[in-house]
């Protein structure tokens, strides 16, 4: 890419996934009309990344679905969008101008930025992860190359008993692969997942055929010759392997913002507003540190999502401010979860409950575990059950309340007990 | 060439022209036909692609499946007869759909 001829990339957006796509097309939407660049690193048109690991990766759709918009679209609104580049510097001037230097060495200059970068999948330190069949699934080419991959393997690890693990893992043994899905925790999904939850998703996949090994720590990766042949854990135990794949999490990308100067602490840290440490520079998505969103959260309650939903909301809050009509950014997290068969759908943030209601029978394979912090609903994990998810979703969103004792009793509809604040 | 026209909830329409297999929320995300958000992606976890079909042309489609049916009853604006979550909708040889979108998804 050249030196753009035109002038001023106008608002430089870094980043083309979801929180980059959004915050474009609201600003847009939102009657902005200074000049937009949306700029990724991958050679990609943007795509949607949460079917990667499921239905793309079963090939149950093609690439194609996976695009956000179509050249039309951009062009008729005036998005340019550049692929292929990877901005390693920046020059920032005091007004949140300055000029964008990439790896191929084209130079953008623009009047404003937005930090969309996202993160990147942690990687595993143990030996043999370089092996070829050790892989990670993060982007659109990790998951080409995991599907063209599966046709010639049998047996399968997944390290990281995560959402992008469990999925995967579910995905390829749906493809009728011989999977094994190691977690080094005492639970599958501790982070985003309560413990009912987690035993749920444990008995569901080991009856479907996967070998659930929990608190497993791997010691190496093992190969012969030049391919992966296995994993190998702490208590000696060793799980024959074609193919790795590696879910351990990720890394916010911060480091363009540290060398701009922008405060990071997990993710780069914004205001309700989406607005960075400078005051001008706006960042969304998963590399966002933000207050938390939920209505009546304690003030400096700060966290970072990785989640569709946190990418999208977040990058309207980020238009509006950008437009100079802030609005704060207020809402109920919500996160899904397709394993195979199975469909969880999860409502709010369940950390510091002191209270469940399970819903329903989890062996009929449909159930919800609703969380309490005293009498206030504050989270609630579905399975298979999108009317309790999208019931709780509301009452949170509104105040209601949702008497805990009444919940308990699945025949009852929760969006008829669901009483709005007087 | 199939065509999907939308219109939204203040009349205005937008034909789109779609592609065979794909889905009727996917043909409007991808031409930024305003008033779908399918947030969700066509996954069938969010209720926002949420359409009223043209009488005319509802009783046409394959019928709904029980997961549809419950996300319905969640949708911001509630549903009628004719409602369906267009993610699950897919564009056949010949379509000529007609479906109007409701005033908000969020």
């Amino acid at each position: 890419m050249s030196t753009d001829p035109e002038g001023s990339a106008g608002l430089l957006i870094i980043g083309s996934s979801q929180a980059g796509v959004q915050l474009a097309v609201s600003l847009r939407a939102l009657g902005y009309e200074p000049p937009i660049t949306l700029l990724g690193d991958e050679n990609h048109r943007p795509y949607q990344r949460p079917a990667l690991s499921k239905e793309f990766l079963q090939g149950a759709i093609t690439k194609e679905s996976l695009i956000y918009r179509t050249q039309e679209y951009w062009d008729e609104h005036r998005i340019r969008v550049v692929r292929n580049e990877r901005i390693i510097r920046i020059d920032k001037r005091a007004d949140g101008g300055g000029v964008a230097h990439s790896l191929s060495g084209a130079e953008i200059p623009f009047d404003r930025l937005a930090l969309t970068v996202g993160a990147r999948a942690r990687r595993l330190l143990v030996e043999g992860v370089d092996l070829p069949g050790v892989l990670y699934l993060r982007n659109a080419d990790d998951a080409l190359e995991l599907k063209a991959r599966v046709p010639m393997v049998k047996d399968v690890v997944v390290i990281g008993g995560g959402f992008i693990g469990i999925e995967a893992a579910a995905s390829l043994n749906k493809m009728g692969r011989t999977v094994t899905l190691l977690e080094a925790g005492p639970r599958l999904v501790g982070r985003a997942v309560g413990a009912e939850t987690s035993a749920y998703l444990l008995d569901h996949h080991r009856q479907h055929g996967i070998d659930v090994v929990l608190d497993a720590q791997v010691r190496r990766i093992t190969g012969s010759g030049d391919r992966v042949s296995g994993v190998e854990l702490a208590d000696g135990r060793l799980i024959r392997a074609d193919l790795v794949l590696i879910g351990v999490g990720v890394i916010p990308n911060t480091e363009l913002a540290e060398s701009i100067g922008l405060a990071c602490d997990n993710g780069i840290r914004v205001d309700e507003h989406a607005v960075a440490s400078d005051g001008v520079t706006v960042a969304v998505g998963d590399v966002a540190n933000l207050p938390n969103p939920v209505p009546g959260a304690p003030t400096q309650d700060r966290m970072r999502f990785e989640s569709v939903n946190n990418a999208v909301e977040q990058a309207k809050v980020a238009a509006y401010a950008i437009t100079g009509r802030p609005e704060e950014y207020a809402g109920v997290p919500w996160f899904w979860s397709n394993q195979a068969d199975l469909k969880l759908q999860i409502a709010g943030l369940s950390a510091g409950h002191d209270r469940t209601v399970v819903r329903g029978d989890p062996a009929k394979g449909r159930h919800a575990v609703l969380y309490y912090r005293g009498d206030a609903i504050i989270a609630a994990d579905c399975v298979n059950a999108p009317l309790d998810f999208m019931a709780v979703k509301a009452a949170i969103a509104s105040g209601a309340s949702i008497p805990p004792d009444e919940a308990a009793d699945p025949a009852v509809p929760l969006k008829s007990i669901s009483r709005k604040p007087s | 060439m199939p065509t999907i026209t939308y219109t939204d909830a203040t009349g205005t329409a937008h034909a789109v022209e779609a592609g065979v297999g794909d889905s009727v929320m996917e043909t409007a995300v991808r031409n930024g036909v305003p008033g779908i958000v399918a947030e969700c992606g066509g996954s069938l976890s969010c209720a926002t692609c949420h359409v009223f079909v043209d009488p005319a042309d509802y009783a046409a489609l394959p019928p709904m499946e029980e997961m549809e049916d419950e996300m319905l009853w969640g949708a911001a604006v509630d549903r009628r007869d004719t409602s369906r979550l267009c993610c699950q909708i897919k564009v056949t040889e010949g379509m000529d759909l007609h479906v109007t979108t409701p005033e908000t998804q969020v």
